[in-house]
């Protein structure tokens, strides 16, 4: 068997066409898949134009000052402004698709804000010629100004909240440059009880005192709760976030795994199921089988050949991914060991695959024809489709390596779980479709 | 079918003892009768052709003696440790060299000197030229050479050629019989198939004629000739219009 793996070595080394295209795909997609994740979306340009007058730019309320200026640059991170001169100059930018969209600030915004009757309103144009960018567009100046909004929303109750604190007790309040002693309900609510024990016993002004004493404890204890509720105004809805099933993987990590599961396919059922197709359209493979090797030292010869090359093509991949995307290489035997399983499990799937056909190409054509739709049916995710589709569903991708595959890699990758059971069962597939293609050599040979 | 245990190495076999015999082969396939009680020996030194119109079974018996296919009736016995197989298309790696392909082979064969049998495959076969050019470069005789001398690398007692001339031009096909009958010189039991009556009757000491599955004659190409001179036709020109006549005779 070692002779025969060394000669298809040789052979792969001879094909410099066939080894270029395994080693290479590979290894274009992690690097594509490493600049997408590193370099993020681009910014969309924006024509941006601040009507608010440079001395306004401050929002003042009661002793406090709210800096405007930051929520501008907030907005920018997300977008790439173009200054414009006026409004329908911005909508000229929009309308000519230089610009995706046009964001125009009032210039009474920061009034509007400080006397708190009317809202302000900022206007956006938008160019929905690519809707995906549109989309974009919207969303990040609506992520942005909602972002605006809850920081002030929350400034005000911080700043409402200190006012009633110091009408419930008491303090200095300092107004256009003036100090004011407020005295505040605790401190009243002490004074009036010293007033009522200086009166004289019977005095008709002790109920009433005490009917106004009685009201600014319970303003007091009100109002000391005032913040919670206040709070509560400001942030209506909370969201809590809580998983149930699955883990918290990232997205550039579950992508990389899919890259890997992709890639680690389509080299090794290739790979195998070439190579076994070409003793066929060699002529050799009646050769040696009389009696020289045997169809199942030929089929394990095949599945270690594929599994190895792919293996160490993938490793090669993850390696190159690195450089974009940060990668815990601590975890890197755990990597191997789910690597080199699914690629046994791949390789024993395209021996089957290449025991049914007697060429290189009709082996090459049905990998793919099987290989894209048990990926594309692994990928479907819950709750997209019906219960008992989906039911189907998993029970179809259950019967190749696709799914059990990226559960592995995804598990060495991100410690995302499931690993020991995602290998038993391509321990599983890699003997079925084994004997299957044991099975298959024999009916067709 | 029963395979008698080979003779161990170095044995040699009783004069006038058959290398090779098949015994009443049968094999269908589905309902057709591919092969329908043919018989079938080859002795030392031995050369012996099968020859027959298409579809007679000629590819059949040969893969049956080589071990490739099963008969489903019928006997294949053989005393020779070795039998090399020389399919009709060859079967070879065009990626790899003409020596590494010989070497592969021994390899496999487990020969327990297997660079000196690739050195004299390679004298043997005229190819010391071509040693270390990637068979998928040579021409079609060049590959029928290292095809042959792939069957010969384990030095058989017995060689089993379908249809070695196929493709050949008549140069090729001189020096490959000129190989050939060199084999058979030194000991080497032949057994080949072949369209071309005249190859059967300048080189085959015995001739097996097939028809649809039947063996039909057994014999020198002489007494091919004589058996068709004995049935009243007129006499033959040469071998091929005794090879014709005697089919028509047969009604094949």
């Amino acid at each position: 068997m070692r002779w025969l793996l060394l000669k298809d070595l040789q052979i792969l080394r001879r094909s410099p066409l066939l080894v270029a295209l395994l080693v290479i795909y590979p290894i274009v997609l992690a690097v594509l898949i490493g600049v997408a994740f590193s370099r993020g979306p681009d910014k969309p340009a924006v024509a941006f134009l601040n009507q608010i007058p440079a001395a306004a730019k401050t929002v003042h309320l009661g002793a406090e000052e709210i800096d405007t200026a930051r929520y501008e640059r907030d907005l920018f991170k997300s977008i790439d402004p173009v200054a414009v001169s006026s409004r329908a100059a911005a909508i000229e930018k929009v309308r000519r698709g230089e610009v995706l969209a046009a964001l125009i600030i009032p210039a009474d915004l920061t009034q509007k804000l400080e006397s708190g009757l009317e809202p302000p309103e900022v206007e956006v144009f938008y160019n929905a010629e690519d809707p995906v960018k549109a989309r974009f567009v919207r969303d990040t100046i609506n992520s942005r100004v909602q972002d605006a909004n809850a920081a002030l929303a929350k400034r005000y109750t911080e700043i409402a909240s200190g006012y009633l604190d110091l009408i419930a007790g008491g303090g200095e309040l300092k107004i256009l440059g003036r100090d004011f002693t407020v005295l505040g309900l605790r401190r009243s609510e002490e004074i009036l009880r010293r007033v009522q024990t200086d009166l004289p016993p019977g005095s008709p002004l002790g109920a009433q005192l005490e009917g106004v004493r009685r009201f600014a404890h319970v303003a007091r204890e009100n109002l000391d709760l005032s913040d919670d509720v206040l709070a509560s105004v400001a942030t209506p809805v909370r969201v809590r976030h809580e998983i149930v099933k699955g883990a918290a993987t990232g997205l550039n990590s579950y992508a990389v795994a899919i890259a890997v599961t992709f890639s680690l396919m389509f080299v090794t059922l290739l790979l195998a199921a070439g190579m076994l197709a070409l003793e066929r359209e060699e002529n050799a493979f009646a050769r040696i089988v009389r009696g020289l090797v045997t169809m199942t030292s030929l089929l394990v010869e095949k599945v270690i050949l594929a599994a190895s090359c792919s293996t160490a093509v993938m490793l090669a991949m993850l390696a190159g991914l690195s450089l974009f995307i940060d990668l815990d290489w601590s975890r890197s035997p755990l990597w191997v060991v789910a690597i080199a399983s699914a690629a046994l499990a791949f390789a024993s799937m395209g021996t089957a695959i290449g025991a049914l056909t007697r060429d290189l190409r009709a082996a090459s054509l049905l990998a793919f024809m099987v290989a894209l739709p048990v990926a594309f049916v692994s990928l479907v995710p819950t709750g997209t489709v019906s219960a008992g589709l989906y039911g189907g569903i998993r029970v179809a991708s259950a019967l190749f390596p696709f799914r059990a595959t990226l559960t592995a890699v995804d598990a060495s990758l991100n410690d995302s779980g499931g690993l020991g059971a995602a290998l038993l069962h391509l321990g599983a597939l890699a003997a079925a479709f084994a004997l299957a293609a044991r099975v298959a050599l024999r009916r067709f040979a | 079918m029963q395979r008698r245990p080979a003779a161990s190495l170095g044995e040699v076999p009783a004069a006038g003892s058959p290398l090779i015999e098949g015994r009443d082969l049968i094999k269908r396939y589905g309902g057709r009768a591919a092969l329908n009680g043919v018989s079938l020996r080859a002795g030392r030194g031995e050369l012996v052709a099968v020859i027959g119109p298409n579809g007679a079974g000629k590819t059949t018996l040969l893969s049956i003696l080589a071990g490739l296919d099963r008969p489903d009736g019928g006997t294949v016995i053989s005393t020779a440790q070795r039998i090399g197989w020389v399919p009709q298309r060859p079967a070879l790696y065009a990626k790899l060299t003409v020596a590494e392909n010989l070497r592969l082979f021994a390899r496999l064969e487990r020969c327990t000197d297997v660079v000196g049998a690739v050195e004299r495959m390679l004298d043997q076969a005229g190819l010391r030229e071509r040693a270390n050019d990637q068979v998928g470069e040579l021409s079609g005789g060049g590959r029928q050479r290292v095809n042959i001398a792939i069957g010969l690398v384990a030095a058989p007692a017995v060689l089993l050629l379908d249809e070695p001339s196929a493709g050949l031009d008549p140069r090729q096909r001189e020096r490959l019989w000129t190989f050939i009958t060199g084999l058979a010189a030194t000991g080497t039991s032949v057994v080949y198939s072949t369209h071309d009556v005249q190859e059967a009757d300048r080189y085959a000491g015995q001739v097996v004629v097939l028809a649809d599955g039947e063996r039909l004659f057994t014999g020198s190409p002489r007494e091919l000739e004589r058996a068709v001179a004995r049935a009243g036709t007129p006499v033959p020109r040469d071998f091929e219009a005794a090879f014709v006549g005697f089919l028509r005779e047969s009604g094949h």
